[in-house]
């Protein structure tokens, strides 16, 4: 099976700082890929990179910005207008075909068709991420990139964010995901990246990377400090 | 684009305080300034003791002029008060109820007819560094005014004398003969009795004295013009270099309108492009949705296209009470536009700068309230090198051109139209490149 996506030696600089340093992988057609790693590990970056936000130093993505649905951390809408309004506006920039009928049908598939002539500002933080992923998937993208999704959620809130990300990957959308809680990681991600100094340091299964830590590791947040201490950025 | 036009025009509608607040904080600004631009200043409040007789005059030559015609003139440019004694004017001024107290004693009727003694009046006058400055400057000019009215009675009266002399008659004054010959006359009745006059010293002596009235009723009669020019030795003739003389009123309507032009323009541009970060959304349009180009090209158009029509509905709506040249509508449109959209593209630029709409309308405040002075500060009131600072500043924003290019427009007012809208094209360039640059940084 092709890849739906390719990253090809990808890097990004800004200024003198390196974000992000010869970074490939491939991330298949309904598969969920996580990304872990410390605080400015290059996460977002790389994310941003591969959505186009911005546009990388060096190294390519097979994918055009617009073949990639971006969501970012904080939900990127408008509070003054309704969940209709923010998805009809998104989908008439996206040039979607048929506007109205792709918000009916975006409306339905993340079940705001209730909310929808409410304003995003008056909705809970759960059903303002569910409007910012649903706006990434107008343009129906072949790969949708989460930045830390569920980080402002309840738990309530992001089982069903959840729920809904594994719908899309069932329907053969790839997904890649940062996050900054391995266990979320742990449960959810098909594969596991970790980057440390903007590098990539480990691409593999979360079983994979237990082992790593030692026979018996079972914590995932315990064997990802273990293996940035031995082998990420500060280990040389 | 299209959509997100119809995306600010919804999010304007729904943020109605926001929009009146907006269109009525310049409106309002924008009168008070043109207000007190249109106004003479206040007349101050002065006590008046007059301590002279009722009905006293001074006798200047053959005229008698009344002390409180003096009076009159000299209180003209002040809200005159009349109190009774020089104390009850002393605690007026110092319980803050009258600015100012003027004196006029007793004995100026006779200072000034005396002709060898000055006549003074008293002046005591308190309050705080700006009051002092304004009363003291009110009652030296209306004192200018007075003593110009002053001396043209005391010229007329030493005219009326010289006419006397020339042309003979009655002088007036008390004492004076009546029916007096006059200069002009005697050369020619001292020739009578020169002819009659036998040849020797007598003649001679005849001759000479007529010689004498010759010349001193021709240049007695020079004297008048001497007289005028001594009274007002320098004369005013005003000429206006360039363009049309402005009334102040339609200038104060020309800065008004400018101002609610900058503010609106500036602030709608300036929080239009501050939403877009404010609301994480910059990203994620300019991924490829819309380039940073368009999204700039939106806002300036959308700023421009609301404070155009603001002040455009302002102009008109002023026209009707003050009067303006509708003949020169098309300028008043190419003015206004250009102005807009220099203004929406300086709000580009510092909403691009900010990371929220509140921000950006603080600093777009900060950045506008100085302009205004700034522009109005005429060359002459300040000094050479702070006028060249102010020069700078008010040249490298739109606020002065745009003032510029309305007063051609309205007044035509110099300079011409043509430099001042050059000056707004070039200066919408530039912060329209300020502003892609911001937007560059701000992702």
């Amino acid at each position: 099976m092709s890849a739906a996506l390719s990253v090809e030696a990808l890097g990004k600089r800004f200024g003198d700082l390196v974000a992000l340093e010869d970074v490939s992988f491939e991330l298949a057609p309904g598969e969920l890929l996580g990304v872990l790693g410390p605080n400015g590990a290059g996460k977002t970056t790389l994310l941003s990179a591969i959505a186009g936000v911005q546009p990388p130093s060096s190294g390519t993505v097979s994918l055009a910005p617009r073949q990639v649905g971006w969501a970012p951390q904080r939900a990127a809408l408008y509070g003054k207008l309704t969940v209709a309004e923010n998805l009809e506006l998104f989908a008439r920039l996206e040039r979607v075909a048929e506007p109205r009928a792709a918000v009916e049908a975006m409306l339905e598939q993340t079940g705001l068709g209730a909310r929808a002539g409410e304003q995003l500002a008056r909705l809970s933080g759960g059903n303002r991420q569910r409007v910012n992923v649903a706006a990434g998937l107008l343009g129906d993208p072949p790969v949708l990139a989460l930045d830390e999704p569920s980080a402002s959620l309840d738990p309530a809130q992001r089982e069903r964010l959840w729920t809904f990300v594994k719908e899309l990957t069932a329907t053969g959308r790839a997904v890649i995901f940062s996050t900054h809680n391995p266990a979320e990681a742990q449960r959810h991600a098909d594969r596991l990246l970790v980057l440390d100094g903007g590098r990539l340091r480990f691409d593999g299964t979360s079983g994979e990377l237990l082992a790593r830590a030692g026979a018996g590791e079972t914590d995932l947040e315990h064997a990802l400090v273990w293996f940035l201490e031995h082998e990420g950025a500060g280990a040389a | 684009m299209r959509a997100l036009l119809r995306k600010d025009l919804l999010i304007l509608r729904r943020s109605r305080l926001l929009l009146a607040v907006l269109v009525l904080y310049p409106v309002v600004i924008a009168l008070l300034i043109g207000f007190a631009i249109s106004r003479a200043p206040s007349r101050p409040r002065v006590a008046i003791v007059d301590e002279t007789a009722p009905g006293e005059t001074i006798q200047v030559g053959s005229r008698r002029v009344q002390v409180g015609e003096y009076a009159h003139q000299l209180f003209s440019n002040v809200e005159p008060v009349a109190v009774g004694s020089r104390a009850q004017a002393r605690r007026q001024v110092a319980d803050g109820k009258v600015l100012a107290a003027v004196v006029i004693p007793s004995d100026i009727a006779a200072r000034v007819s005396s002709g060898t003694s000055q006549g003074q009046i008293e002046v005591l006058y308190n309050g705080d560094a700006l009051e002092q400055s304004l009363v003291r400057a009110q009652l030296r000019s209306a004192l200018a005014e007075a003593n110009l009215g002053f001396s043209r009675q005391i010229q007329d009266a030493a005219a009326e004398a010289i006419d006397a002399l020339v042309r003979g008659g009655s002088l007036g004054t008390l004492g004076a003969p009546s029916n007096l010959i006059g200069l002009e006359q005697i050369p020619g009745e001292l020739r009578r009795v020169i002819a009659r006059t036998p040849a020797g010293h007598d003649r001679e002596a005849l001759e000479r004295i007529a010689r004498f009235a010759d010349f001193a009723a021709a240049n007695l009669g020079v004297s008048k013009r001497v007289l005028a020019s001594v009274g007002q030795p320098i004369a005013i003739h005003t000429e206006l270099v360039h363009g049309r003389r402005t009334p102040l009123d339609s200038f104060a309507v020309v800065v008004a309108v400018a101002i609610s032009l900058m503010f609106l323009g500036v602030l709608l541009a300036a929080g239009g492009i501050a939403l877009e970060r404010e609301e994480h959304v910059l990203a994620r349009l300019v991924r490829g949705l819309i380039s940073r180009g368009a999204l700039l090209v939106e806002k300036v158009g959308l700023a421009a296209a609301c404070s155009f029509l603001v002040a455009l509905a302002m102009l008109a709506g002023v026209g009707i009470f003050v009067s303006l040249d509708w003949g020169r509508f098309p300028q008043w449109l190419l003015a206004l536009a250009c102005g807009a959209l220099a203004f929406a593209a300086l709000g580009t630029a510092i909403g691009s700068l900010a990371r929220d709409a509140r921000a950006a309308s603080i600093v777009a405040f900060l950045i506008l309230l100085p302009l205004i002075f700034l522009a109005l500060v005429p060359a002459g009131a300040v000094g050479h090198g702070f006028y060249d600072v102010i020069s700078v500043i008010s040249f490298v924003f739109p606020f002065k051109a745009a003032l510029q290019a309305l007063d051609a427009a309205v007044n035509g007012a110099s300079p011409s139209l043509g430099g001042p809208i050059a000056h707004l094209i070039g200066l919408t360039a530039l912060f329209a490149v300020l502003a892609r640059a911001g937007l560059r940084r701000a992702l």
